[in-house]
C-alpha cells in the first residue's frame, strides 16, 4: 500500500543557466511530490529540464546553473534555502536521497577499487570498522545481483562492463538505506537486455525496500512497468502529472498524447514512424503562451497568450468539448491517483484519444 | 602518454595536445572559424592584457627594425673613455640614456640592435623549424601507413633527446655563432609543428563528413584539406607565437653561456653576458636586458592566450562563465 | 612487472647507445682533434705521434668500435684540459654537486606546487588562484639566468652572500630555488588545471551525491587522479633541470657541477671528457623515464603491464 505523506515536496522550482548568448530557463515551474514507497517517472526529450531538477534536489546546482525560485522540500526540510540548508543537504545526501547517474562508466573513480568506493559510502554515513563495512559492501553487491561479489569487491571500474557498473552505483546507492532513489537515465548508456535487467532490479528493490524512486528518463517504455506514477516534462515546466496507467490510456496533454504516439510498437505495423512537428523551444526566450502551442494540433489563440497552469485534471465522463472551457473537479479521493495537466483543452484531447 | 619523451621543450607537448583537443572541441568547420572571428576587436578590447602586449610588442618591433635609423648610437661604437657612463636616472644625461657600459658601448642602442638580433633570430628559427615540421607533419598525416611510423619514429628519437645538450655539443663542433644558433634551434625545435600537424591531419580523416564526402563521391583529399586549413592555421599560429617565445628565451641561454652570438654581434643574450662581468658594481648592466626579455616574452605569451581565445569558442564561454560566476550569487553554493 | 621494466631498461640503452654515438659523430667531424690539443706551433711529427697515441689515425669505424668497447668496461679515456686525468673520475668528482642542486631543487619544486595547484583549484578566479597564474605567468617568462642574478644580487644585498660553491650546504638553498622557480611555475599551473578537470568529472559528482567530504574528494580521489599526468610532467621537469638548467643556475651561482664542467669541456674542445658528460648525463635520464614509467603504473591501474 502507498502511503499517500509526501516525502518530496517540490515547489514551483524554477532553475537558470547564464550563459553567454542569454540566460536559459532550464526549469520554469516544476511541481510534484513524492509519497513513501511510490515510483514516479520524469519523462522528457533533452532539453526539457528533467535532470537539472534531479540535480537540484541533491543541492547539485552549481554556476552557472542558479536555483532562481521555488523550493525542494525532504520530510518538511528545505533542500534549497534557510540557515540550515548546508546541514541538511550534507545529511541527506547519499543516506536518505541517493543518485544514481547516468553514465556508469564515468560515474566511478577509475583509480580506486569498485569495494573501496562503496565502502567509502558506508563509513561516511555510519560508524563501521573497515572489516564490517567490506562485508557489507559484499552483501550489497550481491543484493544488487552481481556474481562473486567477494571478488569482484577488488576490481577496478575498466574490469567490469557496464551493466555490472550500474549495478554497483545501485548498490552504493543503497548502502545506507535511503528512502528515495534518484535515478537519472539509468539505462540510457546500456544495452537494451542489461536495461531490462537493471530495470527489473530497480522495481524489484524498491518493492523489498519500500524505496520511494524518482526514475528519470527520456523513454516511456521504460517507465512502464516500474513506475506508478509518471509526470511529464516539456519545455522546463510540467505538463502532465498522472498514474501511470491512466497517462499510458488516456493523455489529456497534447504533448504526452504525441510521445505515445510516437514509440514504436510492435503491435501497431506502421509505415512510418511518427514524430512530433516542429522543435521545443529555445529556453532563453520562453514563449508567453503554451511552450508547445507552436507544435500542438489542438492549439487556440488562448493558448499562445496565457500559459495554463498545473491543474487537476478529472473530466466528468460524458462531457463533450465544450470549446476552451477549462476542466476543474476537485476531488474527494486519496490525493494519488489525482491527475494533473496543463492545458486549456485537456477535455478535447482526451475526447479524441477516446474516440 | 607515457612519460618516455625527454625533450627539455616537450612540455609545451601538453600546450599542444591542449590545443589539439580545443580545435577538436571545435569542430574546425571554415565557417565555424569566420563565426568566432566576428568580435574580434570586442574581444581584444576586453583582454587587456592582450590589448598592453600588442601594443608593447608593437613599439619593440618598430623600435627593433628601425633600430639602424633611431638609435643614438652603433652597437660597438664607443671606446674606454665613454665606459660606465651611469643612465638618466642616476645623474646621467640624455646622450646616454640607459648609460653605457663597461666596454663604452651605448646601453639603449645595443638594446634596440640587440632586439632587432632577437626577434630576428627567433623569426628565422620559427620559420625554419616550422616549415619541416608542418610538411613532415602533413607527408606523416596524409600518406599514413608505413611513411608516417618511420616519421614519427624519427620524432621520437629526437624528442627523447636531452635537447640543451645536444645544442650545446653541436655549438661545441660548429663553433658558436649566429647561424649555428638558428640551425641548433632549428633542429631541436621542428617536431612539436610535425607533431601538431599530423595530429590535426589524422583527426581530419578520422572525421564523419570526410567518410560522408567520400561515399557520396568527393576525393577525401580535397575534404580534407579544405577542412584541415582553417584548423591547422589557429593551432599553428598560437604554437608558433609560443614557440617564438620560447626561441628567444634559448637564444639568451645560449649567448648568456658564451655559447650563442659573438662579438661583436649584439643580441638580448649577448647583452645579458656582458652584464656578468661587472654583476655587483654595475648591476644594471644585466638587469637591463633581463626585464626587457621577460617583458618581451611575457607580452608574446599574453598575446598567444589571446590568440587562442580568439580561435577557439569554448575559451571564451569559459571566460564569459568566469565574469559571471563572480557577479552572481547562488541561492546555496553548496560544494 | 618484471618484464615490463627489462622492457624499458632495454629502450633506455637504445637510447644511450644513440646520443653517445651521436656525439661520437659530431666530435669527429670538426676536423682533427689533434690540432686543438697541441699549440699551433708543434711539429708534423708531434701531432702524428699524439694522433697514434690517441688512436686518431684509425678509420671511423675502428675508432668507434674501440670506443664502444671501452665505454662498456667504462673506459671513457682521458680529458685533455685536466692534464691526462681519467675523463669519468672527473665526471664523477663534480657529479655530486649538480645532483645536490637537482634533488633539493626538485623536492622544493614538489612540495610547493601540489598544494598550491590544488589550492588554486579549489579556488578558480579567486585571489590565490589570481595570484598563481600570475606568477606563474612571469615565472614563464622570465629566461633563468636573470631569475638567478635577480636572486643573487638579493642574497648579496641582503645577507652578503656572494659566493655559493664551497659554502655549507645552506648555501644550497638559493641555487636550489632559482632552480626550482620555473619547475614550480609550470607544475603548479598544471596541478591546477588538472585538479580542476578532475573536479569537473562525473565521478565526483557522483561521489558528492553520495555524500562524500570535500575534504576526501580533493584529497583523495581528485587528487589521485590528477597525479597521472602530475607524474609524467614532473618526471619532464626534473630531466629539465638534470640535462639543461643545471647549467644556467650553475653559472650563476659559480656552482661547480656537471653544468659548469660541460660548458668548460666545450669551450676546451676536450673531447673525451664532453662524451663522458653526454654519456653520464643521458644515462640519468633514462633512469628518471623509467622512475616516471613506474610511478605512472603504480598510480594508474589502468596502465596494463606490457
Amino acid at each position: 500500500m502507498i502511503d499517500p505523506t509526501p516525502v518530496l515536496e517540490v515547489e514551483h522550482l524554477q532553475i537558470d543557466f547564464l550563459t553567454r548568448r542569454g540566460t536559459v530557463h532550464a526549469v520554469r515551474d516544476v511541481s510534484f511530490t513524492i509519497g513513501r514507497g511510490e515510483t514516479l517517472g520524469l519523462v522528457g526529450e533533452s532539453g526539457s529540464g528533467k535532470s537539472v531538477t534531479a540535480q537540484a534536489l541533491l543541492g547539485m546546482i552549481e554556476l552557472p546553473g542558479r536555483i532562481v525560485g521555488g523550493d525542494v522540500r525532504w520530510k518538511g526540510e528545505s533542500l534549497v534555502r534557510g540557515p540550515h540548508v548546508r546541514r541538511t543537504i550534507e545529511r541527506v545526501r547519499g543516506q536518505e536521497i541517493a543518485m544514481v547517474f547516468q553514465d556508469p562508466m564515468t560515474s566511478l573513480d577509475p583509480v580506486f577499487t569498485v569495494g573501496s568506493q562503496v565502502v567509502e559510502v558506508l563509513r561516511r554515513h555510519r560508524r563501521l570498522s573497515r572489516k564490517a563495512a567490506k562485508a557489507r559492501a559484499v552483501e550489497l553487491l550481491d543484493i544488487v545481483g552481481i556474481a562473486n561479489p567477494t571478488e569482484r569487491i577488488s576490481q577496478y571500474p575498466f574490469e567490469m562492463s557496464g551493466g555490472m557498473r550500474q549495478r554497483v552505483l545501485i548498490a552504493m546507492a543503497l548502502a545506507c538505506e535511503p528512502e528515495l532513489l534518484v535515478a537519472d537515465e539509468p539505462t540510457t548508456a546500456l544495452d537494451v537486455t542489461i536495461q531490462a535487467q537493471i530495470l527489473e532490479l530497480v522495481a524489484k528493490l524498491q518493492q523489498e525496500l519500500r524505496l520511494a524512486v524518482l526514475l528519470i528518463t527520456h523513454d516511456l517504455g521504460v517507465v512502464a512497468g516500474v513506475c506508478d506514477r509518471v509526470a511529464v516534462m516539456y519545455a522546463g515546466k510540467i505538463v502532465e502529472d498522472a498514474p501511470a496507467a491512466d497517462l499510458y490510456a488516456t493523455p489529456a496533454h497534447p504533448y504526452s498524447a504525441a510521445l505515445l504516439r510516437s514509440t514504436p510498437r510492435l503491435d501497431i505495423v506502421l509505415d512510418r514512424l511518427v514524430a512530433i512537428e516542429g522543435a521545443p523551444p529555445d529556453l532563453r526566450r520562453p514563449p508567453a503562451g503554451c511552450a508547445f502551442a507552436t507544435r500542438c494540433p489542438f492549439a487556440i489563440d488562448h493558448c499562445r497568450e496565457e500559459q495554463p497552469r498545473l491543474e487537476v485534471f478529472e473530466p466528468v465522463p460524458d462531457a463533450v468539448g465544450a470549446g476552451d472551457a477549462e476542466t476543474l473537479e476537485e476531488l474527494e479521493q486519496p490525493a494519488r491517483t489525482e491527475r494533473t495537466v496543463a492545458c486549456f483543452r485537456a477535455a478535447e484531447v482526451r475526447e479524441e484519444v477516446l474516440s | 602518454m607515457s612519460g618516455t619523451a625527454t625533450d627539455e621543450y616537450s612540455a609545451h607537448q601538453h600546450d599542444v595536445d591542449e590545443a589539439l583537443l580545443a580545435e577538436q572541441g571545435m569542430e574546425g568547420r571554415p565557417y565555424e572559424l569566420r563565426a568566432s572571428t566576428t568580435g574580434l576587436f570586442s574581444e581584444l578590447r576586453a583582454d587587456k592584457a592582450g590589448l598592453l602586449s600588442a601594443v608593447f610588442l608593437f613599439i619593440v618591433v618598430f623600435a627593433a627594425f628601425a633600430a639602424p635609423l633611431l638609435a643614438p648610437y652603433g652597437p660597438v661604437e664607443g671606446n674606454p673613455s665613454t665606459s660606465s657612463i651611469p643612465p638618466i636616472w642616476a645623474d646621467g644625461s640624455w646622450d646616454h640614456v640607459l648609460g653605457t657600459d663597461t666596454q663604452g658601448y651605448d646601453v639603449l642602442s645595443r638594446l634596440m640592435y640587440g632586439a632587432r638580433t632577437t626577434l630576428l633570430i627567433g623569426l628565422a628559427v620559427v620559420a625554419i623549424a616550422g616549415l619541416f615540421g608542418v610538411v613532415l607533419g602533413l607527408i606523416a598525416g596524409y600518406r599514413g601507413g608505413r611513411t608516417d611510423r618511420w616519421l614519427m619514429r624519427w620524432v621520437d628519437v629526437q624528442v627523447a633527446f636531452p635537447g640543451l645538450l645536444i645544442a650545446l655539443i653541436m655549438i661545441a663542433v660548429l663553433g658558436p655563432s649566429m647561424t649555428s644558433v638558428i640551425f641548433v634551434l632549428s633542429f631541436n625545435g621542428w617536431m612539436v609543428y610535425a607533431r601538431m600537424t599530423r595530429g590535426v591531419v589524422l583527426a581530419a580523416k578520422e572525421r564523419p563528413y570526410v567518410e560522408a564526402a567520400e561515399m557520396v563521391g568527393c576525393r577525401p583529399r580535397r575534404v580534407m584539406f579544405v577542412h584541415i586549413l582553417p584548423n591547422l592555421t589557429s593551432s599553428l599560429v598560437t604554437l608558433a607565437v609560443l614557440e617564438f617565445a620560447r626561441i628567444i628565451l634559448a637564444e639568451a641561454t645560449l649567448s648568456f653561456l658564451g655559447l650563442g652570438l659573438q662579438f661583436p654581434e649584439v643580441s638580448l643574450g649577448v647583452m645579458a653576458n656582458g652584464g656578468r662581468d661587472a654583476f655587483f658594481s654595475l648591476p644594471r648592466l644585466a638587469i637591463i636586458p633581463g626585464v626587457v626579455i621577460t617583458l618581451i616574452v611575457l607580452a608574446v605569451n599574453f598575446l598567444a592566450s589571446w590568440l587562442r581565445v580568439v580561435f577557439d569558442p569554448q575559451e571564451r564561454e569559459k571566460r564569459f562563465a568566469a565574469g559571471a560566476t563572480t557577479a552572481a550569487t547562488t541561492v546555496e553554493g553548496v560544494m | 612487472m618484471g618484464r615490463y621494466l627489462s622492457q624499458r631498461l632495454v629502450q633506455g640503452l637504445v637510447v644511450i647507445l644513440g646520443v653517445t654515438t651521436l656525439v661520437f659523430v659530431v666530435t669527429r667531424m670538426i676536423g682533427d682533434p689533434v690540432n686543438f690539443i697541441l699549440p699551433l706551433s708543434a711539429s708534423e711529427e708531434q701531432r702524428a705521434a699524439l694522433r697514434a697515441d690517441l688512436g686518431f689515425d684509425r678509420s671511423i669505424l675502428s675508432q668507434f668500435w674501440s670506443f664502444l668497447s671501452d665505454a662498456v668496461r667504462l673506459d671513457f679515456g682521458e680529458s685533455t684540459y685536466f692534464r691526462n686525468e681519467d675523463a669519468l673520475g672527473i665526471v664523477r668528482r663534480f657529479l655530486p654537486k649538480t645532483l645536490q642542486l637537482v634533488v633539493a631543487g626538485m623536492i622544493v619544486a614538489f612540495v610547493l606546487s601540489v598544494p598550491l595547484g590544488a589550492i588554486a583549484a579549489l579556488r578558480p578566479g579567486k585571489v590565490l588562484d589570481k595570484f598563481l597564474v600570475t606568477l606563474s605567468l612571469i615565472g614563464l617568462a622570465t629566461p633563468q639566468f636573470f631569475l638567478g642574478q635577480v636572486i643573487l644580487l638579493f642574497t648579496s644585498v641582503k645577507f652578503n652572500l656572494v659566493q655559493f660553491g664551497d659554502g655549507p650546504w645552506t648555501h644550497l638553498i638559493f641555487p636550489a630555488l632559482t632552480l626550482a622557480l620555473p619547475a614550480i611555475g609550470r607544475l603548479t599551473m598544471v596541478v591546477r588545471s588538472a585538479m580542476i578537470d578532475e573536479l569537473n568529472s562525473q565521478y565526483v559528482k557522483a561521489a558528492r551525491a553520495k555524500g562524500v567530504s570535500r575534504r576526501r574528494i580533493v584529497g583523495v580521489h581528485a587528487l589521485r587522479n590528477a597525479a597521472i599526468p602530475f607524474v609524467t610532467l614532473f618526471g619532464w621537469e626534473v630531466i629539465r633541470a638534470l640535462a639543461g638548467y643545471t647549467l644556467v643556475v650553475e653559472a650563476v651561482f659559480d656552482w661547480p657541477g656537471l653544468g659548469d664542467l660541460a660548458i668548460l669541456s666545450i669551450r676546451e674542445r676536450d673531447f673525451f671528457l664532453i662524451q663522458t658528460i653526454v654519456f653520464v648525463v643521458a644515462v640519468m635520464v633514462v633512469l628518471v623515464n623509467i622512475a616516471i614509467d613506474i610511478a605512472y603504473k603504480i598510480i594508474d591501474p589502468r596502465v596494463k603491464i606490457a
